[in-house]
């Protein structure tokens, strides 16, 4: 019984958390005496105390922000969490759009080509760029030419799976992350995503109605093949300049060719290996 | 895949002058593709060619384990500019030349523009100079592999009769086919356990090729063997030696094999 209550102790206290220092470590091995006065002292003594921290710029950045506030106590260890949490959040979003950053976009897809090479899934990258953006931000002026942004980003997101990644990675150029997308279906969501786009009306002032279209660009990384994501990025990218080039309001893919090792061929592989060899 | 490689047209790029350019791969690794290369590299030069091997496994090179050198100067002192080419390109026990990768290249194991622009321009700088380039490329399937096998005009695929190796050679050719638009890879049975086993495992490789790769229109494809090395003690006494097989062995079965795929190459 009292081996068991030492182990779970032991297990429970990080020695380093626990340096002889504070004088604790020794009482540990007597627990079964002093038990009552080792429980209020169990917990790790804290490394810092939370109210000496300066956190006033983070509340008010969150705050300005529109982020939910953690709603724990303040200074506990919860609520600092939480705070913590919503920073991330912050960091890695876009603030006109909502949609992830670039940087957070570039740590995703660098996390997908590792995927995708180990487990050989099919992955899109579909770069998406507002057609003639520029004449929108001269003509309506920026106000207007971020609500075409915002609309835009609005679409894509209510297009694709939740699984997806979709980032503002410039401007007025997007990028979508497709996880297991298989490569018959690229196409159909290329083209889903345009058609939502240019049905869109986009009311930039009262009355006045904008419709934008968009040209997609898109690329598979490569199955089985460690790559980087900045190779994937250019591939999808020359589509999209492709699509530019060819007119616009519209999807360029490349051309996919299939290179997983199916199990009917290996199954074919090694059936002609068995019975050679008996 | 085929935008990314400027040579990825290989009958373009045998129409090139100078060298012919070979690269050796193999899906799996430890199936013997430097030992292949180095002893292939030495049955060249006997033959009177002008032979570089350019140690294309830019992530875990070994050549120079191979052949027992301790270069000074290697591809990655080429690629940060602190040693010129010639420098850089040393002799080799075998008669032939060598551009090591050396260590210190793992910030090269990713293929990125900048790796690729200078492989692409190393290759095209040596051409000239040699009858063959053999480019010794790295394990798997992954694009510093696949973009080096595209600089070459042919490619040879190293295998042995195990199952592994066999789908990974399998999933290596028709990646090459499919995504490279090669009609044509040559194979090498290495380690094969009796006379006839290549020819063997090349038919099954081509059996299931001719069914899922050459049935995509527009998608002929031969894998042709060029050679088989038969499993031979001589081949790892040579290896634990750090020696080449052809200097060291050269009446071996498996020496004789290499001498025959030299052979098949020069045509």
């Amino acid at each position: 019984m009292v081996a068991a209550a030492q182990d779970s102790v032991n297990s429970r206290v990080n020695p380093s958390l626990f340096p002889p220092l504070f004088g604790i470590t020794p009482l540990l091995d007597c627990r079964h005496t002093f038990g009552s006065l080792l429980d209020s002292s169990l917990h790790p003594p804290s490394l810092i105390d939370a109210r000496d921290l300066q956190l006033d710029l983070a509340l008010q950045l969150l705050q300005q922000a529109g982020a939910l506030l953690p709603e724990a106590e303040p200074y506990s260890a919860e609520w600092l969490q939480g705070l913590l949490d919503a920073l991330c959040d912050l960091s890695s979003k876009d603030a006109l759009t909502g949609l992830v950053n670039r940087r957070s976009f570039e740590m995703s897809l660098s996390r997908e080509v590792d995927r995708v090479a180990r487990s050989g899934e099919p992955a899109l990258l579909l770069m998406v760029d507002i057609d003639h953006f520029k004449a929108v931000n001269d003509s309506y002026g920026h106000v207007a030419g971020d609500m075409v942004i915002q609309a835009v980003a609005r679409s894509i997101g209510q297009t694709v799976r939740p699984m997806d990644t979709v980032a503002r990675v410039g401007g007025e150029e997007f990028a979508i992350i497709l996880p297991n997308c298989p490569s018959t279906y690229g196409a159909t969501v290329a083209e889903r995503l345009r058609e939502r786009v240019a049905e869109q009306k986009v009311e930039v002032a009262t009355g006045q109605m904008l419709q934008v279209t968009v040209s997609l660009g898109g690329a598979f990384a490569p199955q089985w093949v460690r790559s980087s994501s900045l190779l994937w990025i250019e591939r999808a990218d020359r589509q999209l300049y492709r699509a530019k080039a060819e007119g616009r309001n519209r999807a360029c893919l490349e051309p996919q060719t299939d290179s997983l090792v199916s199990a009917e061929e290996k199954g074919m592989l090694f059936a002609v290996t068995q019975q050679d060899s008996e | 895949m085929n935008t990314t490689t400027p040579a990825a047209n290989p009958s373009g790029a045998r129409m090139r002058p100078g060298a012919r350019t070979l690269a050796v791969t193999s899906g799996k690794g430890g199936v013997g593709k430097t030992f292949v290369t180095a002893n292939l590299a030495a049955a060249l030069a006997a033959r009177g060619q002008k032979v570089l091997v350019l140690d294309a496994d830019l992530g875990l090179a070994n050549l120079d384990v191979v052949l027992n050198l301790h270069p000074k100067l290697t591809l990655h002192d080429v690629f940060t500019d602190k040693a010129t080419l010639d420098q850089a390109i040393l002799p080799a026990p075998g008669g032939f030349s060598v551009l090591l990768a050396g260590s210190g290249m793992v910030e090269y194991s990713r293929l990125t523009p900048e790796v690729r622009d200078k492989l692409l321009h190393i290759v095209e700088l040596v051409k000239p100079r040699f009858d063959w380039v053999l480019l010794d490329t790295g394990a798997g399937i992954s694009d510093v592999v696949l973009f080096a096998v595209s600089l070459a005009s042919d490619v040879l695929v190293v295998a042995t009769p195990e199952p592994t190796s066999l789908t990974d050679a399998y999933a290596t050719i028709k990646v090459l086919a499919t995504q490279q638009g090669r009609r044509h890879v040559g194979l090498v049975v290495n380690q094969a356990s009796r006379a006839g086993e290549g020819k063997m495992i090349c038919g099954q490789l081509q059996q299931v090729l001719q069914r899922f790769v050459a049935a995509i229109p527009g998608q002929s494809f031969k894998l042709e063997l060029q050679g088989e090395v038969r499993n031979d003690v001589s081949v790892r006494q040579a290896v634990l030696k750090r020696q080449l097989l052809l200097e060291h062995f050269p009446g071996s079965e498996a020496a004789q094999g290499i001498k025959a795929l030299a052979l098949k190459m020069l045509g």
